[in-house]
């Protein structure tokens, strides 16, 4: 299963879990999944079925917009991490 | 300076407030963090008079930076020159331009000092031992230098393969250099993540809101070197974005405090080709900033592909009706060669595309020729002669001889120089 890495600020939202497995064939699904299990966590990083604009998803260390987005698809041993984007400058 | 000035963080997204701290975001939704400031309060203490009497650093308007006590790191820092540039503006075809020179800012000859000075100022009120940033290199070595002066550990993260006089001057003050394979937004990447696990103060990480806020000093400067008003036009680079908009903000301050009047200036943001997401998002009037996944420049300073005050950047140009304009790495050192060869002033990369941009931008009629228009020149050339190897004349090698002076120089100039007599 695709895992999702959490970062150190949210893990409140994880019961103190740093990596999420999840079912999904794109980033998209796999995010539907995250929201119906934690959807604490899922509301801190996504507004109305969207990213929000300061957090970045990495597809094993591409940044997903780089790929095709929410209809990227992931494999069975992907890894997608969270990543705050406002820093540096 | 005193503690009720500031009343705290604000996001700029949602609005939540926050107690003053190393925080790195809003903890809802994600976004910047902004200094808030009781604009009374600072206005029964902050006014032309008290300022003009203060010594001639950043720190003369410290009512508006965000510190509890006074400045314990880079106190010297600021007050740079607002040359009046009439060579260049005959260069130009512009009647009132001048250029606001951080080349020569102390320590570190950039404005990168600038945000230093209140960010470990505020990492000293904070407590921290051990400070670090994600660089392009100008941050580097003004880290690493006003560490070294407060006697904080520094660790300086940058990509790999930037200039010699960017590394050199961070390695020498004692910092940590480490090189990062990869661009700036993997160096950025991995400092957000080492800012989570270690108890450090990352400049641009978790003293982010405080770091920048050091940048509206050079906006405050402006408006009081130009005897107390806003220029109509100011060009300012864009890197990660923030730069233009502190800048901006510094106008609206001294606004509200009744200093200068009303603001009418147009905000115009200069970017390389070759790492262009926010001019490209202005140009195409688009809603996002597209990030750029391979910057190539020789502006090496300004190559963030994905520029975190990108999204407010080109929002502000769009609202104070500027533009946004990209240039050639070519048209960057023909920039860099007008601005020393008319100004006596030695840019660095980034003051080459502020230039060139503006050049370019008065030639389509973006900038008015009979406003006021300020550029500014955030970083000093030589730290990035790399860029102009091959690029300017070598020396003419003679023989110690006056005959073979003559020869070279020829009767041209000894015309000349009795036309003189």
């Amino acid at each position: 299963m695709p895992t999702v890495s959490v970062p150190t600020p949210l893990r409140s939202q994880t019961g103190g879990l740093d990596r999420l497995e999840l079912t999904g064939a794109t980033v998209g699904e796999v995010l539907q999944d995250l929201a119906a299990k934690y959807p604490d966590l899922a509301g801190k990083i996504m507004e109305e079925g969207q990213v929000r604009r300061f957090v970045n998803l990495f597809l094993n260390d591409e940044d997903v917009r780089f790929l095709d987005e929410l209809a990227t698809p992931v494999a069975e041993r992907d890894e997608i991490a969270i990543i705050p984007a406002i820093a540096g400058g | 300076m005193s503690v009720e000035l500031v009343r705290g963080l604000r996001c700029r997204l949602c609005g939540k407030t926050f107690p003053q701290g190393p925080l790195n975001f809003c903890t809802e939704d994600f976004g910047p963090l902004e200094v808030e400031y009781d604009y009374e309060a600072v206005g029964r203490t902050l006014t032309r008079q008290a300022i003009e009497s203060r010594p001639r650093t950043m720190w003369r308007y410290r009512e508006l930076l965000p510190l509890d006590e006074g400045p314990t790191v880079g106190r010297h820092v600021g007050f740079t020159p607002l040359v009046k540039a009439d060579r260049l503006a005959d260069a130009l075809g512009v009647s009132e331009l001048y250029l606001k020179n951080d080349a020569v800012n102390h320590p570190t000859l950039s404005f990168k000092d600038r945000v230093v000075a209140v960010a470990l100022s505020k990492a000293v009120e904070f407590g921290f031992r051990t400070v670090g940033c994600a660089s392009t290199g100008n941050l580097a070595g003004s880290v690493a230098a006003n560490a070294a002066a407060a006697g904080l550990d520094a660790y300086v993260l940058i990509p790999d393969g930037l200039e010699q006089g960017k590394v050199l001057g961070a390695t020498i003050y004692g910092a940590k250099v480490i090189a990062v394979e990869g661009n700036y937004d993997h160096v950025n990447r991995l400092c957000s993540q080492i800012a989570f696990r270690y108890g450090w103060g990352f400049v641009n990480v978790n003293l982010r809101a405080f770091y920048a806020e050091g940048s509206k000093t050079m906006g405050f400067e402006i408006a009081e070197q130009l005897g107390w008003r806003a220029p109509d036009h100011v060009v300012a680079p864009m890197a990660g974005g923030s730069l233009i908009g502190k800048i901006y903000k510094a106008f609206h301050e001294l606004e509200t405090l009744g200093l200068i009047d009303p603001v009418t200036t147009k905000m115009f943001g200069a970017q390389a080709t070759g790492c262009n997401p926010i001019t490209q998002a202005v140009k195409s009037d688009a809603f996002k900033v597209k990030p750029v996944r391979r910057p190539n420049t020789i502006a090496k300073s300004l190559a963030i592909g994905d520029p975190a005050d990108g999204h407010f950047a080109s929002k502000l140009i769009r609202e104070t009706g500027g533009h946004g304009e990209d240039v050639s790495d070519d048209e960057i050192v023909d920039a860099m060669k007008l601005l020393a060869e008319t100004e006596g002033i030695w840019a660095e990369t980034a003051g080459g595309v502020t230039l060139a941009v503006a050049r370019k931008l008065i030639e389509q009629g973006k900038i008015d020729r009979d406003g006021s228009t300020v550029l500014c020149i955030t970083g000093n050339g030589l730290k990035t002669q790399e860029a102009l190897l091959g690029k300017v004349a070598q020396p003419v090698v003679i023989k110690p001889t006056m005959a073979d002076f003559e020869a070279l120089v020829g009767p041209e100039v000894e015309a000349h120089n009795l036309a003189l007599v």
